[in-house]
């Protein structure tokens, strides 16, 4: 029994113990008569500082601090899938059920209930096992396997093994005796410490790209699985769309996606949407493969952190599976800024914008933690993580979007003026980049079509002259530029509304295979080949454009559904034909 | 047994400090005696060991370190609630200021509320029928949400918001209620809503909240605090359909901000506490639709962004944590246009799911769209105007600066009392379209293009 400290000061969610402790660094504690959840984030000789996870009105001196002698972990094993967590994995289902639809402080829930799984063991009595093995299997959701991992720090002989049945998280189905003769209890589930990335076996380099089946990420600025985004964004600019449609369509076998200080109704909608839409894939609904974070604006700010470091390890855990596992952050800013507020009350010196100065370190740590690896059991798996940002005042150059562009390869710049116009995803395409293209480029050119990459370059490279064109544009009105250059615009403007531009609200527009991505790429490209050609013969570009074939191109998005790409070749017939009278 | 303890340590701004007092509680009420008979509040914001802070609401003055006797209360601040605080009004800390007695409270909530559980909220889809056409038609308000309007002094906000009451109660009958919570506005300000809503007679079913301009400035942070518990009660307990309207929300955190700097906090941005986002949240949040229960909170925050910049902390965090916002736009309120809307940076999060089909009418959503990007294109083809001379413009751009004239003059400005119907408003939108080429309507299918373009 470890000893019990008193409180001595409260400043909102920091509480202060007096004297010397026996306290650890980041250990969980719990304060106060209603046992909030806490967690040790410094230790002086004459003092320990505490952070409390919930709200702190009420607590007075002299109430109690109980140690737990452990750092801040989290349950894993299965039912996770499909649930939705507050910041620290307490599920809110059973917080509703027990408390009504307010949440109150000092409310502590088993993350996983106590529900029978159907296990198929993988072991049996005798058999060596490794850290990291699987040992038994059981169907978490109708779409996904949870396979129960042997722990990482466990290895040895198998002393008994249960047989296949129907067990609950809390049964213990083998225990396993290690070389110096210490036995350990296996269950299907297990607790891990959040901020501690669990092992792999190695890091492989990244060659796969996740698909989103947004055009302008897919072909533009392509992530890879297990690699890093960023997407940031002033207010309105379609940041949570953005990460919403990602969470819906990209081709992950998990998502992980945590609202982090963000609206409440934005939680409920993903929760009930989730829920309706069937992944195409599996043919289930989408939340059988997520598991939702919900750390609302409102909810107590330290619990923000929390939520970012339980939604990584949850993705970590489903990776050691060999699974592909997708993570949205929104928004890593209102992590940043609890920090901030913490090292505020802790008197500590600001770095920029009153940040503290572990803020790139945090993040960096953070983003690290995202890879394409092999596990201890010798699957393959990734955690791939899509931040957004939501900078103060939309300025990209405040200190969370700076430092988040040093520690992502992947740079979504969300546009004002975009946003203004509709025109969504609203991604610059001038401001934005991605280090994967290189990496990536073998898997479309072998995947998707040997001049996938070839056309994309096309693109940009007309996007960027007809960038250099609008400044002329703006000055003097487009009447006076040559035909060529009208032609550059022409065609940019199909790329921009017909290409760029994409409707989730669409049936078939709101997720497009790289297939067709590509195939509408060569049709634009082939129109503006052919009118290239045309115009270099001296025929005026507006004998051309009266033929409506720019139109046309821009409604392909609308007119090819997704399972009739044949339709393509009717687009090539269409403008031979248009354009044969030029000649 | 009640202790009473007797004098001060220190005195910073708004904050007193107190040695030697035990046991009390974060964030809970005391009661400061001065000797000439008069009586203020306060809450304790720092604890360490006996040194007890505590922030007087009313302010300092007159306080000194011996005149002064503080009593702990026990307890947080709560504030006593019925039925008939419908009609009433109160100061900015929910004390009655009508001259019609005490309230005879049949509850007592605790003013800082508890977190929604997302699981137990419904997302808001049914919209409110605000008369308004650029409201209605383009950022639509849904019941539930939270739409602040974000304004500049001397511009018509007020006007605004009390068209949006006055219209929304007609399509919300009885079950309707407005929390209005006024916070550093000034006299004539609070008059002139008091005399609106008497005029259009739904005064009955009002609370008012206010802290005038020249109340006391930190009794200001518990305002919004105070309406929206009992905004709360109105919808979840009693099944109202409740409208809260907050102004001034810029005055509201000028007065978070003096208290952070008397408190000696590191300022962020603007000198406004870092804690601002989340002060700011723990008000916004307050909004919304509960799972089996009948009522709704929905709020209209207004908040002047200072020198017109919405890149103020204010207007800016407001807007990462609102479904949306209302700009008002200086150029056009000078211009005569009421109500002076900018549409463009103007936005409705919830309102994709709250129109259409079903809800308003099946082309809602495809002609919003169409008249934002349309709307777009004449402010650059207005800008190159000013560059080159309206003449020199190429007669599409020509059509776009007689569109853009036409939508202002005819879609945005509308009367103060004329209250047009969704019908209305969607079809005026569509005989403004029909103004531009069929091509260049590249948001709309064919099909809505069909049976709407030049149709009325």
């Amino acid at each position: 029994m470890t000893e019990n400290y008193r409180i001595f000061g409260v400043n909102g969610p920091v509480v202060t113990v007096l004297g010397r402790t026996a306290l650890s660094m980041n250990e969980m504690v719990f304060v106060g008569e209603k046992r909030l959840l806490a967690e040790v984030i410094r230790v002086d000789p004459d003092r320990a500082v505490i952070q409390v996870y919930e709200e702190t009105g009420g607590l007075r001196p002299g109430e109690p601090v109980e140690p737990t002698g452990a750092p801040m972990s989290i349950t894993l094993g299965p039912g996770l899938l499909g649930g939705i967590f507050d910041g620290v994995a307490n599920p809110l289902k059973a917080i509703a059920d027990e408390n009504g639809a307010f949440i109150p402080a000092g409310v502590h829930v088993e993350s996983l209930g106590g529900e029978a799984w159907d296990v198929t063991m993988k072991i049996a009595a005798g058999d060596e096992v490794l850290p990291g093995q699987v040992f038994a299997e059981c169907a978490e959701t109708g779409a996904i396997t949870h396979k129960s991992m042997i722990p990482p720090d466990v290895r040895g002989r198998v002393v008994s093994a249960k047989p296949d049945g129907s067990y609950t998280v809390a049964d213990a189905l083998a225990v396993v005796e290690d070389a110096k003769g210490g036995r350990h209890e296996i269950r299907l589930a297990q607790r891990w410490p959040i901020k501690n990335p669990r092992p792999v076996a190695r890091r492989l380099s990244l060659t796969k790209p996740l698909i989103t089946g947004q055009r302008v990420v897919d072909t533009f600025f392509p992530i890879a699985k297990g690699g890093a985004a960023a997407i940031p964004g002033g207010f309105g600019t379609g940041k949570t769309m953005m990460q919403h449609q990602l969470a819906k369509w990209c081709d992950a076998d998990i998502i992980i996606y945590i609202g982090c200080g963000e609206r409440g109704n934005e939680m409920t909608d993903a929760l009930s949407e989730f829920r309706k839409l069937i992944d195409p894939k599996s043919g289930k609904p989408l939340m059988d493969r997520t598991v939702l974070i919900a750390n609302t604006s409102n909810m107590p700010v330290a619990a923000r952190e929390a939520s970012i470091y339980t939604g990584i390890t949850m993705a970590e855990y489903y990776r050691d599976m060999g699974y592909n596992v997708a993570m949205m952050a929104d928004s890593t800013s209102r992590w940043a800024e609890a920090m901030r507020e913490i090292s505020g009350r802790l008197e500590e010196m600001p770095a920029d914008e009153g940040f503290p100065a572990y803020l790139p370190s945090r993040l960096s740590e953070f983003y690290e933690r995202a890879g394409y690896t092999e596990n201890l059991n010798g699957t393959e798996g990734s955690v791939s993580v899509i931040g957004a940002v939501s900078p103060q005042g939309a300025d990209f150059s405040e200190p969370v979007t700076q430092n988040t562009k040093r520690f992502t390869r992947c740079f979504w710049a969300l546009d004002k003026s975009l946003a203004y116009a509709r025109h969504y995803p609203a991604i610059n395409w001038n401001d934005s980049y991605s280090e994967y293209t290189g990496e990536l480029s073998r898997w479309y050119a072998e995947e998707v079509g040997e001049d996938f990459i070839a056309c994309r370059n096309e693109l940009m490279t007309i996007l960027a002259e007809e960038n250099s064109l609008m400044e002329i544009v703006k000055l003097i009105g487009s009447d006076v530029l040559p035909d060529d250059q009208k032609l550059t615009i022409e065609t940019a403007r199909v790329i921009r509304v017909g290409f760029l531009q994409q409707n989730a609200f669409h049936k078939d527009d709101t997720f497009v295979e790289p297939v067709k991505q590509l195939k509408m790429m060569r049709v634009i490209l082939y129109l503006h080949h052919k009118c290239r050609d045309i115009i270099a013969r001296q025929i005026p570009i507006s004998e051309i454009i009266k033929k409506g074939l720019f139109d046309k191109l821009v409604q392909i998005k609308y007119d090819v559904p997704n399972d009739r790409l044949e339709l393509f070749d009717g687009y090539y017939q269409l403008i031979d034909t248009a354009l044969s009278g030029l000649n | 047994m009640i202790i009473e303890h007797l004098g001060l340590t220190r005195i910073n701004g708004s904050l007193v400090v107190l040695d030697g007092i035990r046991g009390a509680a974060y964030n809970e009420m005391a009661e400061l005696r001065l000797d000439n008979g008069t009586s203020r509040t306060g809450r304790v914001v720092q604890i360490d060991g006996e040194r007890v802070v505590i922030q007087v609401f009313e302010g300092t003055k007159g306080i000194s370190l011996v005149n002064t006797r503080t009593r702990m209360s026990g307890r947080p601040m709560t504030l006593g609630l019925s039925p008939e605080i419908v009609g009433r009004v109160f100061d900015g800390l929910g004390r009655p200021s009508d001259g019609l007695g005490e309230v005879f409270p049949l509850v007592r909530r605790d003013i800082n509320g508890l977190p929604i559980n997302p699981v137990s909220r419904i997302y808001p889809r049914n919209y409110i029928n605000t008369g308004i056409s650029s409201i209605d038609c383009l950022t639509t308000l849904i019941r539930g949400q939270k739409l602040p309007i974000f304004s500049g002094s001397g511009m018509k906000h007020n006007e605004l918001a009390v068209q949006i009451v006055r219209q929304a109660s007609i399509s919300d009958g009885d079950n309707f209620a407005v929390v209005f919570a006024a916070m550093g506005v000034k006299n004539d300000v609070a008059d002139y809503f008091r005399r609106s809503f008497e005029r259009s007679n739904v005064m009955n079913k009002v609370v008012m909240f206010l802290n005038r301009a020249n109340d006391p400035i930190i009794e200001r942070i518990m305002t919004p605090k105070v309406a929206l518990t009992a905004a709360e009660y109105l919808a979840f307990d009693l099944d109202y359909n409740v409208l809260v309207i907050l102004t001034d929300m810029t005055s509201y955190a000028e007065a978070l901000r003096e208290f952070s700097s008397s408190k000696g906090e590191i300022p962020g941005r603007k000198g406004f506490p870092g804690y601002l986002y989340s002060d700011f949240a723990s008000i916004y949040e307050r909004a919304g639709i509960i799972e089996g229960k009948k009522g709704s909170v929905t709020q209209i925050p207004i908040l002047t962004m200072p020198n017109d910049d919405i890149t103020n902390p204010v207007p800016d965090l407001t807007g990462y944590i609102t479904e949306g916002q209302i700009v008002l736009d200086r150029t056009l309120d000078t211009t005569g246009v009421y109500p002076p809307v900018s549409i463009l940076p103007s936005l409705s999060r919830l309102m994709k799911d709250g129109i259409g089909a079903g809800y308003t009418r099946e082309d809602h959503s495809m002609l919003a769209n169409q008249l934002f990007s349309a709307y777009a294109r004449v402010q650059e083809a207005r800008s190159l105007a000013g560059v080159i001379g309206e003449d020199e413009l190429s007669d599409a751009d020509k059509l776009l600066l007689k569109f853009g004239a036409e939508f202002e003059a005819r879609f945005i400005t509308q009367g103060p009392n004329e209250n047009r119907s969704i019908e209305q408003t969607l079809d005026l939108g569509w005989r403004l379209l029909s103004m531009l080429p069929r091509e260049q309507l590249d948001r709309v299918d064919d099909k809505t293009i069909e049976k709407y373009y030049k149709k009325f």
